[in-house]
C-alpha cells in the first residue's frame, strides 16, 4: 500500500526510492498536512463581542472555523492559514488578525 | 522426442491480425475515434463487440485526446485496455500519453505508422510514433503480420507486469503491413488466456481503498517522480525477456530485443525498424551469396533502447548504415541515427556510419533499392568514408 509521511516530505527526509509510484497516495491527505504551518498571521477571537453570527465559520476556505457549545466558534489552528477572510468579515470585529 | 502441437494458419491483414490478437486477449474497454487517420484495427474491434464475440465496452470518443484520455481512466481503474491510432491521431494524443505512464497506466496500443501532414498524407513512415518517442512508453516495431500479432499479445504481458505497468505501443508500418495480407499462426483462446491471465491493477481505482491520482508535484518532489519513471522504464528490458520467454513456450517462436541477422563477421551492418528489416534482409542474404559480409540489424524493442544489444553487435563492424524513415528537422540526424551514434560514442565504438533518410510518406523502399543501397555501403567501404553523414535515400534531386 502506498503510504506517505507528510512530515518527512516537508522536511526533505525522501528519495525517489521512499516516494510512491507515480504520487499514487492514499487519501486523505489533507487531513494528514497540517497547513497551519503556512501562517503567518493568526486570528484572535474576542468572545465578548462575538454575536454568533456564524459569517466566519461560512467564509472560511479551509473550514478551520469549528462551532463549539454555546454557538460560538474557535479557530482550528492546525490547519488555519492565517488568510484574515474570517476576520475581514467579522460585522463587530471581533476576530483581529496578529502577527504569529 | 518433442510433442507435435498443431498449429492454426490463417490469412490476415495486419490490422486484422492486431484486431484479432486484442480479442483473445479478452480486452475490457476499447476506446477510439473511429475516423480517418483511425485503421481497420477498431473497425474490426467494434464488429467483434457489436457480434458478441468479445465482452467489451467500445466507446466512441470525439477526439484521440479523449480516447487515450478514457484509456487512462479505463486502466487505472483496473480494465484490460486497448486502443490504436496513426500519424496525427497519435499526434493529438500526445499530452495524454506522457501522462498515461507517468501515472503507469498499463495501455497496450497498436500505431499504424503513418505520415504526419503536411502536405496531407496517409501513408507510411515513423514520424508519428518518433514524435511519440520520449513520452515514457515502451514502443515495439513489428517486421511482418505474424509479429505485429505476436508482440500485440506480448504487449498486455509487457504492460501489465506488476514490475513495470507501463503503457506499451505495437507499431507496425501503416498500409505496408496494415493492408497487406499474410499468412499466420494464431494461438488458441485458451493458451493465451494462460499466457495473459487478468491479473488486478494493484493500484485501481477502488472506493473502499481511495487513493489520490495525478496529484500535483511542486519542485521538491516532482524530480523525484520523473527519477521512478528513469528507473522503471529500465526493467523493460527484464520484462520484455521473461514475456518472450513464456510466449515462445505457447508460439514457438522466441523474441528479443534485436534481430541480428547475419551479423556474426560482418563489415557493414544496416540498422533499421518496421517492415524494411525484411527486405534488407532478403537483399543482405542475396549479398552473402556473392560473399559481401553484410548484416542487417532490426530492433524488436525501440523504447528503452537496447543499447547493450546494439553495441555488442556493431562493436566489429567497418561500416554502420542506420535507415531513418522519419527525421529530426534541424537536429543532427533522424531519431535512430542519433541514437545509434549515442550508443557507438558511449560504448567507445569508432566506425564509419552513416543516416539514410528513406521511405517518407510512404515512398517505396523496393528489393532493387536496397541493393542498390547495398551496393553504394560496399563501394564506402572500399573507399574507407561517406561522402556525407545524411543522405536522403531515393529523393529527387
Amino acid at each position: 500500500m502506498t503510504e506517505i509521511d507528510v512530515n518527512k516530505i516537508i522536511k526533505g527526509e525522501f528519495s525517489w526510492k521512499t516516494l510512491p509510484p507515480a504520487a499514487m497516495v492514499k487519501v486523505p491527505t489533507s487531513l494528514e498536512y497540517k497547513t497551519g504551518v503556512w501562517r503567518i498571521e493568526k486570528p484572535i477571537i474576542d468572545q465578548s463581542k462575538c454575536t454568533k453570527c456564524l459569517l466566519c465559520w461560512i467564509y472560511c476556505p479551509d473550514m478551520a472555523v469549528k462551532r463549539i457549545d454555546g454557538g460560538s466558534v474557535e479557530i482550528d489552528y492546525e490547519f488555519c492559514k492565517g488568510c484574515g477572510i474570517c476576520a475581514e468579515v467579522c460585522p463587530p470585529k471581533a476576530i483581529k488578525m496578529v502577527e504569529e | 522426442m518433442s510433442e507435435l502441437k498443431q498449429v492454426r494458419k490463417i490469412a490476415l491483414t495486419g490490422d486484422e491480425a492486431v484486431a484479432y490478437a486484442a480479442k483473445q486477449a479478452d480486452v475490457d474497454v476499447i476506446a477510439a475515434y473511429p475516423i480517418t487517420p483511425q485503421t481497420i484495427i477498431v473497425e474490426r474491434l467494434s464488429k467483434y463487440v457489436a457480434d458478441g464475440e468479445l465482452n467489451a465496452a467500445f466507446i466512441q470518443a470525439e477526439s484521440e485526446h479523449s480516447a487515450i484520455s478514457i484509456c487512462l481512466g479505463a486502466a487505472l481503474a483496473g480494465a484490460r485496455t486497448f486502443t490504436s491510432t496513426a500519424s496525427q491521431g497519435l499526434a493529438l494524443m500526445h499530452e495524454v500519453l506522457h501522462i498515461a505512464s507517468s501515472m503507469r497506466a498499463p495501455i497496450v496500443m497498436a500505431i499504424a505508422n503513418r505520415a504526419l501532414n503536411s502536405p496531407l498524407n496517409i501513408h507510411c513512415d515513423h514520424s508519428d510514433v518518433m514524435n511519440a518517442r520520449d513520452t515514457g512508453w515502451v514502443h515495439l516495431f513489428a517486421n511482418n503480420v505474424q509479429q505485429a500479432y505476436d508482440l500485440t499479445l506480448m504487449a498486455f504481458k509487457i504492460a501489465e507486469d506488476p514490475e513495470l505497468l507501463l503503457p506499451v505501443s505495437v507499431n507496425l508500418d501503416g498500409f505496408i503491413l496494415t493492408h497487406s495480407v499474410e499468412p499466420l499462426e494464431v494461438l488458441s483462446d485458451e493458451d493465451i488466456q494462460r499466457y495473459i491471465p487478468h491479473i488486478p491493477y494493484p493500484y485501481r481505482i477502488d472506493f473502499d481503498r481511495p487513493l489520490a491520482y495525478g496529484v500535483m508535484a511542486l519542485p521538491d518532489t516532482y524530480m523525484e517522480f520523473r527519477r521512478q519513471l528513469y528507473e522503471v522504464i529500465a526493467k523493460a528490458y527484464e520484462v520484455f525477456r521473461d514475456a518472450s520467454e513464456s510466449f515462445s513456450n505457447i508460439s514457438g517462436r522466441l523474441y528479443n530485443l534485436i534481430t541480428p541477422y547475419f551479423v556474426e563477421d560482418a563489415e557493414i551492418i544496416v540498422v533499421a525498424l518496421g517492415s524494411t528489416v525484411e527486405t534488407l534482409r532478403y537483399i543482405a542474404r542475396k549479398f552473402r551469396e556473392r560473399n559481401v559480409k553484410i548484416g542487417v540489424v532490426g530492433l524488436t524493442m525501440y523504447r528503452p533502447f537496447p543499447e547493450k544489444e546494439i553495441a555488442n553487435t556493431l562493436a566489429n563492424a567497418k561500416c554502420v548504415a542506420v535507415m531513418d524513415r522519419a527525421y529530426s528537422y534541424g537536429g543532427v540526424g533522424g531519431p535512430l541515427y542519433t541514437d545509434i551514434l549515442s550508443t557507438l560514442y558511449k560504448n567507445g565504438i569508432r566506425t564509419m556510419v552513416a543516416d539514410f533518410v528513406y521511405g517518407l510518406g510512404g515512398r517505396d523502399f523496393k528489393l532493387m533499392d536496397a541493393e542498390e543501397l547495398f551496393n553504394k555501403l560496399v563501394k564506402s567501404v572500399e573507399v574507407g568514408r561517406f561522402g556525407q553523414d545524411i543522405y536522403w535515400w531515393g529523393v529527387r534531386e
